[in-house]
C-alpha cells in the first residue's frame, strides 16, 4: 500500500471531522433518552454526608450498637458502631485512660464504683467516613471508595478480602465478615440516608447525642452546631478528613 | 508514486501487531473490567445502587405516629417526648408492613429502664439517674412511672 502525504492529511481530516459530528450526535441521543422525570429522585452530588456526636448527652445505653446491629445484620462480636467508656483516674492521669467496651456496648455498660474519683464518659464510636480517607488509598481493587455524598463505602461483589484497608483505617472501623469474607464497615446507613431517613443509630438514640448532618444542606442545623460548639474530630493530625464532629471532645480520648 | 519511506511495508506490518493487541487488550478489557467501573471514581458506579437498595429494619417514628398517634400524642406531652419509638420496642420495618403478623416487642421494664437511668458517674449529671436497689428494690417501674409519659 502506497500513501502520499496529501491523502494521509485529507483522510486524517475527514476522520477527525466524522468523529466530532459523531460525538454531536451521540450526545444529543443521549440527552434525549434522559427522561426529565423523577426530580425528587436521590441526587447524591446535594449531599455530603457527616455526623454530629454530643459527649455530653451521651449516656451510654448502647441502643445505637444494638440498633445499628438489627439494621444491618452485623454478626456477634463485630461491630459498625461501638461505645467506649473512658475513666480517667488521678492516679493513671490523662495519657493512660481506663477505657472499657464491653462488647462494644451493645448491652449497656456494667456500673463501676471503683474509682470514685474518675472523671468518666461514653465515647461513641463508627466509621469517620473521611474525605481523604486512608482505607480507600490502601484498596488494591478499587473495592472501597468514597462515594459522590462523602460516604465511604465497599463494593463486596468485588472486594478480594486481603484486609488492607482493615490495616489502613486508623479508628478500627471496619472488619471482616466471617460469613462472606469480604470487608465490611459502617455505611451510614445508605440504604436509609438515601431514601430520606436518618440512621439506625440516629433514629434510636435516647439523648439526641448523635445527629445525622449534611453539609452540602444550608439549613441544616449542623452549621450553627460547628460555629457555636467546641468540634473535635478523632486524630485530627492524621488529616484524614474525617467527617464524624465529637462535641467537647477530651484530649483523653484516642 | 514515490514512496514515503524505504521499505515502509516494514512499518506498516508493525502497524498492524500493534493494532491486533490493541484490539486484544480492549476486548480482554472489555470482559474483565466490571460493568459501570469508573463511572463516578475507581470503583464500580452501580455498587452504589445495591448498597442503597439493602433492606430497612427500622421504621423511622413518623411511620408508627401514622397509626399510633394516641401514644404519639402522650409521649410528646412527657420526658419521653424525644425518644423514637424503635428505641424501646425495637425494629418495627416489619411489623409496618403487616402489622398481624408481626407484633412489636414489649420490651422489659427491669432490663430496659435501668439501661439508662441506672445511676452511673459517667452519664452526664443532669440526666436523670437512679440506684434502682435503693430507689424501688423489687417493684418494677412501671408500677409507678408510665413508660409513654414517665412523670412520677
Amino acid at each position: 500500500m502506497e500513501l502520499n502525504r496529501r491523502e494521509a492529511l485529507k483522510t486524517t481530516g475527514k476522520f477527525i471531522l466524522l468523529s466530532g459530528a459523531a460525538r454531536v450526535a451521540f450526545d444529543t441521543l443521549r440527552g434525549e433518552s434522559v427522561p426529565d422525570a423523577d426530580k425528587d429522585k436521590y441526587k447524591a452530588a446535594d449531599h455530603w454526608w457527616a455526623m454530629t456526636i454530643d459527649i455530653d448527652k451521651c449516656i451510654g445505653c448502647g441502643k445505637c450498637v444494638e440498633a445499628c446491629a438489627a439494621e444491618n445484620g452485623v454478626p456477634d462480636g463485630y461491630f459498625r458502631t461501638w461505645v467506649e467508656r473512658y475513666r480517667i483516674t488521678e492516679d493513671r492521669g490523662v495519657e493512660n485512660p481506663l477505657v472499657d467496651s464491653p462488647n462494644g456496648g451493645k448491652n449497656g455498660f456494667p456500673i463501676l464504683n471503683d474509682h470514685p474519683d474518675a472523671k468518666s464518659f461514653f465515647v461513641p464510636k463508627l466509621c469517620n467516613h473521611c474525605a481523604d480517607s486512608p482505607c480507600v488509598q490502601a484498596c488494591p481493587v478499587g473495592a472501597t471508595f468514597e462515594s459522590p455524598d462523602g460516604v465511604v463505602l465497599v463494593d463486596q461483589k468485588y472486594c478480594i478480602g486481603c484486609r488492607y484497608c482493615i490495616q489502613a483505617c486508623p479508628y478500627g472501623c471496619r472488619y471482616l465478615d466471617p460469613r462472606k469474607n469480604v470487608v465490611d464497615k459502617c455505611t451510614l446507613c445508605y440504604h436509609r440516608i438515601t431514601k430520606g431517613m436518618v440512621t439506625a443509630c440516629v433514629e434510636v438514640c435516647p439523648t439526641a447525642s448523635r445527629q445525622l448532618a449534611d453539609l452540602k444542606n444550608p439549613n441544616d442545623p449542623v452549621h450553627k452546631f460547628l460555629r457555636e460548639n467546641h468540634v473535635e474530630v478523632l486524630k485530627p493530625q492524621l488529616a484524614t478528613g474525617a467527617k464524624v464532629f465529637y462535641k467537647d471532645l477530651d484530649g483523653a480520648v484516642r | 508514486m514515490r514512496k514515503i519511506l524505504k521499505d515502509s511495508e516494514h512499518l506498516l506490518r508493525l502497524v498492524g501487531v500493534f493494532a491486533a493487541g490493541l484490539i486484544l487488550f480492549l476486548i480482554i478489557r472489555h470482559a474483565i473490567v466490571p460493568k459501570g467501573f469508573g463511572e463516578f471514581g475507581h470503583y464500580r458506579g452501580p455498587a452504589l445502587d445495591d448498597i442503597a437498595a439493602r433492606p430497612i429494619s427500622f421504621a423511622g417514628h413518623t411511620t408508627c405516629e401514622a397509626c399510633h398517634d394516641d401514644q404519639a400524642k402522650t409521649k410528646a406531652a412527657g420526658k419521653h417526648a424525644g425518644l423514637a419509638c424503635e428505641t424501646c420496642h425495637g425494629p418495627a420495618a416489619a411489623h409496618t408492613e403487616d402489622p398481624t403478623e408481626h407484633a412489636v416487642m414489649k420490651p422489659d421494664p427491669k432490663v430496659l429502664c435501668v439501661r439508662c437511668h441506672e445511676a452511673d458517674p459517667a452519664r452526664p449529671k443532669s440526666f436523670p439517674q437512679v440506684v434502682s436497689k435503693d430507689h424501688a428494690g423489687d417493684i418494677s417501674c412501671i408500677e409507678c412511672h408510665k413508660p409513654h409519659s414517665p412523670l412520677p
